[in-house]
């Protein structure tokens, strides 16, 4: 595991244009090191781009990223970000363990050490009793952790999950919570981002998106004491409506003189 | 380049075919149905003896293009290719994983169909068998490069599939098997010149009628090298790590 005092992540400034719309009009963020890190908003906020400008495979417009010291894909950064996207990217065609074992090799791990790390990481998303399985004979939820499982293989520094948990049932969500948290514990630093809200609260911090900026960037504590609201799901409609509000109040006087 | 990432690439990939006993199957029986047919189309004419060499060398090409084509289109419509990239898996580690498997799996092929063609269909060269098998495995390989060239230009498997047609069959209508290059007027034989398949075929006729054709098959190979280098370094290109 890379050592780095500095925060996990560094966004300045950051703009990106997808197709013809600017999705990401100008983004500043800093992820510190060895936390859980929730990005929520609605679709279309950018979180997904967001993610992939931190892996470094998106072409961005301006701006500057920093993961771990180094620019975003950054070749000292390859076994040390981990990248989970939102649809599962294995193959179809091979085992369970196949896809594991060659996602470990690709990050350098051989021989016994590859061994463990791949009935570890099997065992970590509870896909033992399915390890000898080809991917296209699972169902959806097992596809998702078997993606997730060829992430983990490595033990990344940091792992960018693009929503994770979405199809699994609350037992499976709940123990791979409970594995983000350990290994946020061992110094690892997770960036999630989730639809569901009462995972938001399993996080050290929240980041709200909405049409590419910044809302919120606060403790799950911070965000209900704020809003006044009872959960995650009210503070956050609480925070777009205020939102909302201020940027109508704004535009009013403009449009008076306009009439 | 490292040689452990190509290799973990081409066991995996190897792994994959495993599972899909279908195409296998095509993969090797398909060439050896193709040249009992023309045998048998042939029978009793010295026709089968002149092609039958030049048509082991087009088959591995054509089924390696369409299989490779469609493959490495499917890693990167998946999100597979676009993940392995964010690893330490580089471009040509990924490139020579497809190649190398590919090949081994030309390399079986080309066995099979020569051995049917020599033992069952009564396939006579006056070169030797071993050269035409190399001959094939550098075919193949060579539509392996071609494919994974192709499949950057194609954006959906409909594309890939097409592309066999438009990168293959002109390669096949001027690679001498329709009639002697030589033959040919002069524009389409300078065309031929540049076509790799051309020099393909050139080099299993040798082996057809020459009987120590080693020297010159191997400048034909060597020809046959430089566009698979060629095709892998300009297939490359078309794998970036970054996308809009």
């Amino acid at each position: 595991m890379m050592n780095n005092s500095g925060p996990a992540v560094a966004v300045s400034g950051l703009q990106v244009i997808r197709g013809k719309r600017r999705v990401i009009p100008g983004l500043d963020l800093e992820i510190p090191s060895g936390q859980v890190v929730g990005l929520l908003g609605p679709s279309g906020s950018g979180k997904s781009t967001l993610m992939r400008c931190i892996v470094g495979v998106q072409i961005i417009e301006a701006g500057s990223v920093t993961v771990l010291g180094h620019p975003a894909g950054a070749p000292v950064l390859r076994d040390e970000v981990g990248y989970v996207t939102q649809s599962p990217s294995v193959y179809a065609d091979l085992t369970v363990r196949d896809n594991v074992a060659y996602f470990g090799r690709a990050v350098g791990l051989r021989g016994a050490e590859l061994r463990e790390a791949v009935d570890r990481t099997l065992e970590e998303v509870d896909l033992v009793s399915h390890a000898d399985q080809l991917v296209q004979d699972l169902s959806g939820g097992q596809e998702s952790r078997v993606s997730l499982a060829a992430a983990l293989v490595g033990r990344p520094t940091l792992l960018v999950l693009d929503e994770p948990t979405v199809g699994l049932d609350p037992v499976l969500r709940r123990d791979l919570w409970d594995l983000f948290r350990q290994l946020a514990g061992r110094g690892h630093s997770l960036v999630v981002s989730s639809h569901v809200m009462d995972e938001a609260t399993r996080c050290d911090r929240l980041v709200l998106l909405r049409e590419g900026q910044v809302l919120a960037d606060v403790t799950p504590e911070e965000l209900l004491a704020q809003t006044g609201a009872a959960d995650a799901d009210a503070a956050f409609l609480a925070l777009i409506d205020a939102e909302t509000a201020r940027a109508g109040a704004s535009s009013t006087p403009s449009d008076r003189s306009a009439s | 380049m490292n040689a452990g990432l190509a290799t973990a690439t081409s066991g995996r990939v190897l792994r994959q075919v495993r599972t899909d006993h279908r195409t296998i199957g095509l993969i090797i029986v398909v060439p050896c149905v193709l040249l009992g047919l023309l045998a048998w189309i042939y029978n009793g004419t010295p026709v089968f003896d002149a092609i039958g060499p030049a048509l082991l060398g087009v088959f591995p090409m054509i089924v390696m293009f369409i299989v490779t084509s469609v493959a490495t289109l499917r890693e990167r419509q998946s999100g597979t290719l676009e993940r392995l990239l964010t690893t330490p898996m580089g471009k040509g580690d990924f490139m020579l994983g497809y190649a190398v498997a590919f090949g081994a799996l030309a390399v079986v092929q080309a066995l099979v169909a020569t051995g049917f063609a020599v033992w069952v269909c009564d396939l006579d060269v006056a070169g030797p068998l071993w050269l035409l098998i190399v001959v094939a495995v550098f075919d193949a390989v060579l539509g392996t490069a071609l494919g994974l060239l192709a499949s950057g230009f194609a954006r959906t498997e409909f594309q890939a599939v097409q592309f066999m047609p438009a990168f293959v069959l002109p390669q096949f209508l001027l690679c001498g098997l329709l009639i002697p290059r030589d033959q040919l007027p002069t524009v389409l034989e300078w065309i031929s010149n540049l076509l790799p398949l051309s020099y393909a075929v050139d080099a299993m006729k040798e082996i057809a009628r020459n009987p120590d054709p080693v020297t010159a098959v191997l400048s034909d190979l060597g020809i046959i090298a430089a566009f698979i280098a060629a095709a892998l370094a300009v297939g490359s290109l078309t794998l970036s790590r970054r996308s809009a």
